[in-house]
């Protein structure tokens, strides 16, 4: 059965096997392909329009649509591979292993804030930052340089106990769990670990950190501990509801997958 | 820049804010819209400043802030692109894309996961993380 695990927990070949498909995906040019979706719908989603990706009910189901996406890329190059996540609840600092050069390389130099060791650094030539929003071509990172804390649990706690899972007007001023857990409102779970990696992670590119994938991994984590907390709690808006996804429209750019569809994520892959 | 020197001059940015709204009082604007936080906490006091932009949009500024050129203006009529507002930011010529929240906060394409009380506040924000570089169109 497809695991995801803790990234804290991987083998250092699982986290080899991990880092080498990525690698592949750059150099193929699929990687970047990620990172330019990502960034449209970051551009195009507004509160007062059409809005899919982010600050909506969907930014869960679409970014689990975006994941699973991601993670076939890299079973395409590796069969063995599963996204891991970051709790960034546990492993809070710069020192943590994840940023180990064996696995996503470190934090920013302090000139530049360029990224220098590990896969990802610049120098070892396999990673160009091409799909950029200024001039710099290298991975930067400036981990809690926000001067901000990550979350701790019982932030994350407090969010989970939240019962309604969107609210109108389904945007970032909305009240329920949906928001709270994206960021823009309350204690801010998801855009503040943006904000607290920094470097590109900061901006509308932020794929190009590969964290992107391992911190989206614990946001649809939580998303499937939430339900398992509320059972009875539905997916909103039920229907009918303008520029929002609803429970059955399909979701730009795939157009053949609703939230309803990916509400049960365990016949795909499973959390340990 | 070392985090301190850029933390201190955040805050620097903050005094600029409150000052601006505390004149968006001073100007009549309806005391709620003035003082009311935009509901965010990013932990960047720049951040939850009150949103003291009405909803009709902020004015026009011009201002050379550490080295860097900033101007801002209300777009042209008929000016909206993908739906964001009504408003445009540059850096050096180059633009700056912002977009304003449902709280009347706005962020950028350079800080896109924090919120600011004006597009100024967005634009000197950029500066600072930009550290001298040019802002480039998105390939797509
Ligand atoms: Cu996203
Ligand atoms: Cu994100």
């Amino acid at each position: 059965m497809a695991v995801r695990q803790n990234q804290a927990n991987l083998t250092a070949a699982q986290k080899r096997a991990f880092t080498d498909a990525v690698l592949e995906l750059k150099r193929s040019g699929r990687y970047d392909d990620f990172v330019t979706t990502h960034n449209a719908f970051i551009m195009s989603d507004v509160d007062n329009g059409e809005r899919v990706g982010h600050r909506s009910p969907s930014f869960l189901p679409w970014h689990r649509r975006f994941l699973l996406e991601f993670e076939q890329a890299l079973q395409s190059v590796d069969s063995s591979v599963m996204l891991p996540y970051w709790d960034w609840t546990r492993d809070r600092t710069a020192s943590a292993s994840l940023w180990g050069a064996d696995f996503l390389g470190g934090d920013g130099r302090a000139s530049d804030a360029q990224v220098t060791t590990g896969p990802f650094a610049f120098n070892s030539g396999r990673w160009a930052v091409n799909v950029r929003v200024d001039s710099r071509n290298y991975l930067r990172r400036q981990l809690g340089g926000g001067g901000r804390p990550l979350p701790t649990r019982a932030e994350v706690d407090s969010v989970l106990a939240m019962p309604v899972y969107d609210m109108a007007p389904w945007n970032s001023q909305s009240n329920g769990f949906r928001n709270h857990l994206e960021g823009w409102r309350g204690v801010n779970l998801h855009n503040r670990v943006h904000v607290w990696v920094g470097g590109q992670m900061g901006t509308g590119v932020s794929p190009n950190d590969p964290v992107f994938w391992l911190h989206h991994c614990f946001i649809d984590k939580l998303w499937a501990d939430w339900q398992r907390l509320h059972p009875t709690s539905p997916y909103l808006p039920a229907a009918g509801t303008p520029d929002v996804v609803d429970l059955r429209d399909t979701m730009k750019p795939w157009n053949d997958i609703t939230p309803a569809d990916l509400l049960d994520h365990t016949s795909r892959y499973t959390y340990a | 820049m070392s985090e301190l020197t850029r933390r201190s001059v955040l805050r620097g940015a903050v005094t600029g804010v409150a000052a601006a709204a505390f004149t968006g009082v001073a100007l009549g604007l309806p005391v709620a819209l003035a003082a009311r936080g935009t509901g965010n906490d990013t932990g960047n006091d720049i951040d939850n400043t009150a949103g003291s932009v009405p909803h009709t949009g902020p004015e026009a500024f011009d201002e050379t802030y550490r080295g860097r050129r900033i101007h801002g203006a209300p777009r042209a009529a008929g000016g909206h692109h993908h739906g964001g507002p009504g408003y445009a930011v540059f850096v050096d010529g180059k633009e700056l894309h912002v977009m304003q929240n449902a709280d009347s906060s706005w962020i950028s394409v350079v800080n896109h996961y924090e919120t600011f009380a004006t597009p100024r506040a967005a634009a000197r924000a950029a500066v600072l993380e930009l550290q001298g570089a040019a802002l480039v169109p998105v390939a797509v």
